[in-house]
Order: structure tokens, then C-alpha cells, then sequence
């Protein structure tokens, strides 16, 4: 259980030179994307919350299962996408989390 | 017991907790057997209100009881060990306040398309909740949201973030107060509504449950009294729903059946919009309009006329001995007359509006942004999306939904747990449009053209529980005797309460109901009063005025902090004020505006500094505050005083950018943070 202050990152064993490096580089690796799947799915966040608003008008013309396609996109649509995007998200971040300690395992 | 090293969860701890909540919710599918058996026999509906209210009540506060601690990681986190899918229950309850339950399918049946900016609103904002908050709290692991920004941006006394707090812990304060004050509301409004009891009675009533549970066990005892009213909050929700999707669509699941209801529905209004009779009650409301804007314009005389004309008819009716209900009415017309001249005028401009309002012919329900003109059209949707964008920040940056990150067990369970956060709103969030949907064609199709002789009992019931301001209000304005839509006044408060009637339920359906939204509101209102509590004993009294207190200490004096926030949150909501979504909408704006900037930026953004966060969370705030008050008559602005035509409501929408745009330049134009700072947002960002 982490106390008050915040914990320092512990190096393995050996405080070697050559992992701290390796250990820099992971991180800058892991940070990297997960910025970029985060951008990602923003970009598709305010495509389907916004986008479908702007254009609501436009969009009533079509159809899906009977709802007008903007009315089903405000009710439902951009609900659900959302819901698929933290999904996606929590299960792309333990890929990404599993990668990071596959490359700070020793190497044999 | 073994546990997953990559989450933390205990196996056996989990099942436990399964096996606990499917006893209790087979249990309470018992009870609503027996309730319904014993209305069989003959129970009376007021007996079946009281039964409902307090078996639930005694059910949170056996869980209270249960879960007592005096621990402070239990006390405030729930001792980190809640597993992913029931911490997204529990938020998902937290979440769920009495406005979504109550009010909003009321609101969509009202405003049509443009209510569904609250359905996208609401459920949007997660996905900044889970990609740009929670799991970097989480990575943090302290107790409360301005612990984060504190250790983040520094900067005062040692270097300890002590403006920093104070700022955060001021925002909590003002944002939690003003939300849990119309939970407590609400709370005696189902009370009051469904026992008979006084509203204030009512109020004390559901503040006695939340105080057994929040006071004896802190977060623990509310994570696991939550997803109980989860539970309960979901069962009541999708009943009634489900059985008028039966009756209209033949198919039990109403998410999906609702889309085959839509075109009759519409191919319906289109029908009612060119009825004569329609047209000619709404006729007559605009001759009524038109009467009320004549008085007006012949200010003060009217007045004067107007109150001679009661005296005068006071006067006729006693001296020719009338009855004594027309004596009762002429008198009520005297003392009820406007005071003042200026009284008139606010008065007649109001019943002016009204009565405008209701000559107008209803609007399409799937329509987006009807308008006469490309410039009306225009403005809806601008503020829809200003409305949208509001909902979603402040829902990024609401404290008692943030300090849910910091219960899970570890990260991974923090980014799983917002998933099912979600996932468990979207079971009531999608099926809210689909109950307006059903309920408006029922009432369309069933309720207009009906006989006046032969009205549903709810109506009257309805139109009776407040005298001065009718829930439910129909009248037979152009004498045909039979209902018009345009004669049918409906408030958004009542909807839900009343779907199980309209759709012809059990009463005990409707006393389900009402649990249901007590549940609702407690539920809510037992997170916000913890997230108050929290910030003034842990970040005021523990960080700030004595750093040395022992945890036993710290924890009692939460404990009576909360106790006294209670008190006052209740007396304020025992006076009335605003309706409850107006006051909430408010809240999303502050908090977005005041916290969004500094939580995210001290995550994505090394180079804000301590007075870049101070300045942005004064700015935004100032900002947001400004705006309502310039702009919302009801807090004495002026409503032409608007930007870009832009609703008080949804002033977040200036705020936001303004606390960013302040972060940014004033980080910028100071000193690069401590390395302190940049060392602790390296271990946040860094994987676990």
C-alpha cells in the first residue's frame, strides 16, 4: 500500500547503467503510444459525438431500423461507440503494459 | 485464495461478492412477489408507498451497519481491493443521480431531440474519465482529487501545493454542495409524493439512511450500499419500461423495439399538428396570451382596473348571497391579485409566456433543431452542442466519480472498472429514449381523444399531489368533451413516476419505481457527501491545519464533518430552491471549467506550473460564473445578454478553453515546474 509520499520507481538489483538506459527507453516507448492510441481515439470520440450533431440535420435523411440515422446516432449510436472506445482503450493498455515488461525482462 | 499478479483481484473474493448480490437480488425479487400478492388481498396504495420506502431504507442501512470501519484506507478508499466490475456498479449508482432517474425521460418527452444532448452528454465524458484521468489517479494511489493536483504542481509553503489544494478543495466544495443538494431534494420529493409525509419529514427521512451508511462506514460502506441501489434502480427502471414495449411493440427488449414505434409516432404527431380541434384549443390559448400581453401593455391602469373588478366582485357575491364556494373563489381572486404594479407585470409576462407556449403546435419528437428560420435552426444546435460539451468535461472532472479511481485494486482494474461504469449506465441511458418514445405514444394515441368522463385514474391522482403548481394538468378548453393534446400539460418530474400507471401496472409497480429513484438519489447523494467530507477533513484539516493528527483521529473528524454537511445540505434543500436540472446542469459547467484544465494538463503536459494552475482554475471559474450571472435571468442577468446566443447553462463551454488557454500562456510566461514535479509525472505516466 502506497504511504503520503510518492514512491520513487525502484531499479532492479543492480542499479547497472545499461538498465537504467533500457528502463528510459521503455518507458519513452510505452508513453509514446499510449499517446498516440489515446489521440486516436479521440479523433474517433469527437467524430461520432460532435461530427453527428453538426451534420444532424443532414444525416435525418437516412435511416437505420427505422430510427432517423441522427436521432439513433444521439440516443444510441455515439453512446455505444464510446462505450467501445474505453474497451478498446483498457484492452490495448494491458498489450502495451505486457510489452513493456517482456522488454524489461533479463535477457538471456 | 489466489490472486492475478497483472490485477490485483482476489478470485475467491470476487465470487464471494457475486454469490452475496445474487442472493440479495433473488431476496428482493421475493419481496416484490409478496408486495404484489398482498395488493392482490386488498393492501391499500398508501401502505405499499410505506412498505417500499422503508424496507429499502433499513436494506442501506443494515449494509452501513455491515460495512462500519474506522480505518482510514477503508474509510476513504475502500481499502483499493474493489473488484473492476462491481466498482463500475457502485460509480455507475454514484453516478445516476435522481435528475437522470426522475427527470430525464420527462426532459426528452418535453424537448425531443434536444433533450438527447443529456443521454450524449452524460455518457460521452467517460471516455475522458477512463483516457485522460482515472488510471493516472489510480497510478498515484493517495485519497482525493486535490491530493493529485497538490503533489503535482507544488508551489507554496515548502513547496507542499497548498494554494493548489486550496483552490481544488474550494471547487469540490461548491460543485459537490450544489449536486447533493438537489439529490436531498429529490429525495423528499419521492418521499413526500409516494408516503404522504411532509416534504421536510421526507428530506430528514432519506438523510437518516444516507448518515447511517456514509457516517459508519465511509467509501466501504458506500461502495457495497451502491451496487445494492444499483440493483434496485435498474430492476425498477427496466420493468415498466419493458412491459410498454410489450404492449406497443411486441418485444420485450425496448432498446431495440422503440425504432419500429418511432415512424407511427411521427406519422401520429403529424395527424394531431393538422387537427381542427387541436388548432382550436390552441387557438384559444393564444386569445388568452394576447389577453395577458393587452393588460400589460396598459399598465398601470389595468392594474388598478383589474383589482376594483375584484373587489367588486367580492362585493356582488355577498350581497346577492352567493354560495359559499363562489364567495371562497372571489376572495381567493382578491388576495392572490398582484401586490404591485410591478408584480402584475412579471406576473401577466410569465402567464403571457405560458399560455404562448402551449398555443404552439407539438414539435416533431425525432426532428433535430426544428426552426422557422435557418438562423432558429442553427441556434438549437449550437447550444446542443454547447450543452453536449459541458456535460462531458464536468463529467471529467466531477470529484466524486473521480475518487472512484483510487478504490481499485490497480490500474489495469481502474481502466476495466470505467468500462463497466459505463456499460452499466448505458442499461438505463439507452432505455430512457425508448421509455419517452413509448410513454408519448401512449399518451398520444390512448390519452388524446379519449372522453373527458372517462379520464385514468393517474391523472387525477397526479394532478392533485401539488395544488399549486399541478404536475398533470388537463382541462377541456374548447368544451367537446373529449382530450386534445393541446389540453394535456404534463411536468417532467412526473413521468417516470407515473409510466407504470399509464402503461395500466400494479401499483406495486409504481412503488418499485419510487424505490427506484430514492435509490437513485441516495446513491448519489451518499458519494458527494463523502467527496465533501473527504476534502475538508483530509485536505483541510489533515494537510493543511494539523499534519500530525493520527488516523484515528483524521477518521472521526470526517465522520463529523460529514454529519454537519448533512445538516446543512438538508436545511438548504428544505427551502426549495431552483429546480433540480438546472441546478446540476450549473455544477457540470463549474466543474468543468475549474478542474478539467489543471487535471489534464498536469498529466499530458510536464510544463505546467504551479501559477499556471492557480491563474487557470481562477480563470475558468471566474469565466463560467461570470457568464451564468450576466446571462441567466434567474440569477439576475439579462437573457439577450448572451454570446453567440449561447443558454447559461452550458457557460462551460467558455470556461473550459478559458482555463486551458490561462494554463498554458501563464506556464509559459513563468518558471519551468520542480523536479520534483517532473519526476512524479514520469511515475504516473509509467506503466505499473
Amino acid at each position: 500500500m502506497p504511504t503520503d509520499p510518492v514512491p520513487e520507481p525502484t531499479l532492479a538489483s543492480n542499479s547497472d547503467q545499461a538498465i537504467r538506459v533500457r528502463l528510459d527507453q521503455a518507458r519513452a516507448r510505452h508513453w509514446e503510444r499510449t499517446r498516440r492510441m489515446s489521440l486516436l481515439l479521440l479523433a474517433v470520440w469527437l467524430t461520432t459525438g460532435f461530427g453527428t450533431v453538426f451534420f444532424a440535420r443532414e444525416l435525418a435523411r437516412f435511416e437505420v431500423f427505422g430510427w432517423p440515422l441522427s436521432f439513433y446516432m444521439a440516443a444510441q449510436g455515439a453512446s455505444l461507440v464510446s462505450v467501445t472506445i474505453i474497451a478498446i482503450y483498457a484492452w490495448r493498455m494491458r498489450r502495451l503494459d505486457r510489452d513493456f515488461h517482456a522488454a524489461m525482462a533479463p535477457r538471456p | 485464495m489466489s490472486t492475478n499478479p497483472a490485477t490485483g483481484v482476489k478470485h475467491g473474493y470476487f465470487k464471494k461478492l457475486s454469490r452475496y448480490y445474487l442472493w440479495y437480488t433473488g431476496a428482493f425479487a421475493l419481496f416484490l412477489v409478496a408486495v404484489a400478492l398482498l395488493e392482490q388481498e386488498g393492501m391499500p396504495r398508501l401502505w405499499i408507498g410505506y412498505l417500499f420506502m422503508f424496507a429499502t431504507i433499513a436494506l442501506y442501512a443494515v449494509i452501513g451497519v455491515i460495512c462500519r470501519t474506522s480505518n482510514v484506507t477503508e474509510y476513504y478508499v475502500a481499502g483499493r481491493r474493489v473488484p473492476a466490475m462491481f466498482n463500475g456498479m457502485a460509480t455507475a449508482a454514484d453516478w445516476i443521480s435522481a435528475a437522470s432517474f426522475i427527470s430525464l425521460a420527462g426532459g426528452l418527452y418535453l424537448q425531443g431531440f434536444d433533450g438527447l444532448a443529456f443521454i450524449m452528454g452524460w455518457t460521452g465524458g467517460f471516455v475522458l474519465v477512463a483516457l485522460l484521468i482515472a488510471p493516472y489517479l489510480r497510478k498515484f494511489a493517495q485519497y482525493t482529487v486535490p491530493d493529485f493536483l497538490a503533489a503535482r504542481y507544488g508551489g507554496g509553503a515548502g513547496g507542499r501545493g497548498g494554494p493548489v489544494r486550496a483552490l481544488a478543495v474550494g471547487a469540490t466544495i461548491l460543485v459537490s454542495f450544489t449536486y447533493v443538494v438537489a439529490q436531498i431534494y429529490a429525495v423528499g420529493l419521492i418521499a413526500s409524493r409516494f408516503t404522504g409525509v411532509d416534504f421536510s419529514v421526507g428530506i430528514f427521512l432519506g438523510l437518516a439512511s444516507i448518515l447511517v451508511c456514509s457516517f459508519l462506514g465511509g467509501m466501504r460502506a458506500i461502495t457495497w450500499t451502491q451496487v445494492a441501489q444499483y440493483i434496485i434502480l435498474l430492476v425498477a427502471f427496466l420493468i415498466p419500461t419493458m412491459w410498454l414495449s410489450v404492449k406497443h411493440a411486441d418485444n420485450p427488449i425496448p432498446q431495440v423495439a422503440y425504432g419500429s414505434l418511432l415512424p407511427k409516432l411521427t406519422a401520429r404527431e403529424a395527424e394531431l399538428a393538422n387537427d381542427p380541434r387541436e388548432a382550436q384549443v390552441r387557438a384559444e390559448f393564444l386569445r388568452r396570451a394576447d389577453g395577458y400581453a393587452a393588460r400589460v401593455a396598459a399598465l398601470p391602469e389595468s392594474w388598478e382596473a383589474g383589482k376594483l373588478d375584484a373587489q367588486r366582485q367580492l362585493a356582488a357575491a355577498r350581497a346577492r348571497n352567493a354560495s359559499l364556494l363562489e364567495v371562497r373563489q372571489a376572495e381567493r381572486a382578491l388576495t392572490t391579485y398582484p401586490n404591485s404594479v410591478d408584480d402584475a407585470r412579471t406576473l401577466w409576462l410569465e402567464r403571457r409566456d405560458a399560455n404562448l407556449a402551449r398555443a404552439r403546435p407539438p414539435e416533431p419528437h425525432a426532428q433535430p433543431f426544428p426552426g422557422a428560420t435557418q438562423e432558429a435552426s442553427d441556434a438549437r444546435r449550437n447550444n446542443f452542442l454547447a450543452v453536449v460539451f459541458c456535460l462531458m468535461f464536468g463529467t471529467a472532472a466531477l470529484p466524486h466519480i473521480l475518487m472512484r479511481a483510487y478504490t481499485t485494486p490497480s490500474v489495469h482494474e481502474t481502466r476495466v472498472s470505467v468500462f463497466w461504469t459505463l456499460f452499466f449506465i448505458l442499461l438505463i441511458y439507452l432505455t430512457i429514449p425508448a421509455l419517452t418514445v413509448l410513454a408519448k405514444y401512449d399518451i398520444y394515441t390512448s390519452l388524446v381523444g379519449s372522453d373527458f368522463s372517462a379520464l385514468p385514474t393517474w391523472i387525477s391522482y397526479w394532478a392533485n399531489v401539488d395544488k399549486a403548481n399541478p404536475l398533470i394538468s388537463v382541462a377541456d378548453i374548447n368544451g367537446d368533451g373529449i382530450v386534445q393534446l393541446a389540453e394535456f400539460a404534463i411536468d417532467a418530474d412526473v413521468l417516470v413516476l407515473a409510466t407504470p400507471e399509464i402503461g395500466g401496472l400494479p401499483y406495486v409497480i409504481s412503488g418499485l419505481v419510487a424505490a427506484g429513484g430514492l435509490a437513485a438519489a441516495l446513491s448519489t447523494a451518499d458519494g458527494l457527501l463523502l467527496a465533501i467530507s473527504n476534502a475538508l477533513s483530509h485536505d483541510v484539516y489533515y494537510k493543511m491545519v494539523e499534519p500530525g493528527a493520527s488516523t484515528q483521529k483524521r477518521v472521526t473528524i470526517s465522520k463529523l464533518l460529514l454529519l454537519a454537511v448533512a445538516f446543512i445540505a438538508a436545511y438548504v434543500a428544505s427551502q426549495k430552491p431552483a429546480d433540480i436540472l438546472s441546478l446540476v446542469a450549473a455544477a457540470f459547467s463549474l466543474a468543468g471549467s475549474t478542474l478539467f484544465p489543471v487535471l489534464v494538463l498536469g498529466v499530458f503536459w510536464k510544463r505546467a506550473n504551479h501559477i499556471g494552475a492557480i491563474t487557470g482554475m481562477v480563470t475558468g471559474f471566474a469565466v463560467c460564473l461570470y457568464y451564468m450571472l450576466r446571462a441567466s435571468p434567474a440569477l439576475g442577468g439579462n437573457a439577450l445578454e448572451t454570446w453567440f446566443g449561447i443558454l447559461p447553462m452550458a457557460a462551460g463551454v467558455f470556461g473550459v478553453p478559458a482555463g486551458l488557454f490561462t494554463v498554458v500562456v501563464v506556464s509559459l510566461l513563468t518558471p519551468r515546474p520542480s523536479r520534483a514535479s517532473a519526476g512524479m509525472v514520469d511515475y504516473i505516466r509509467a506503466p505499473e
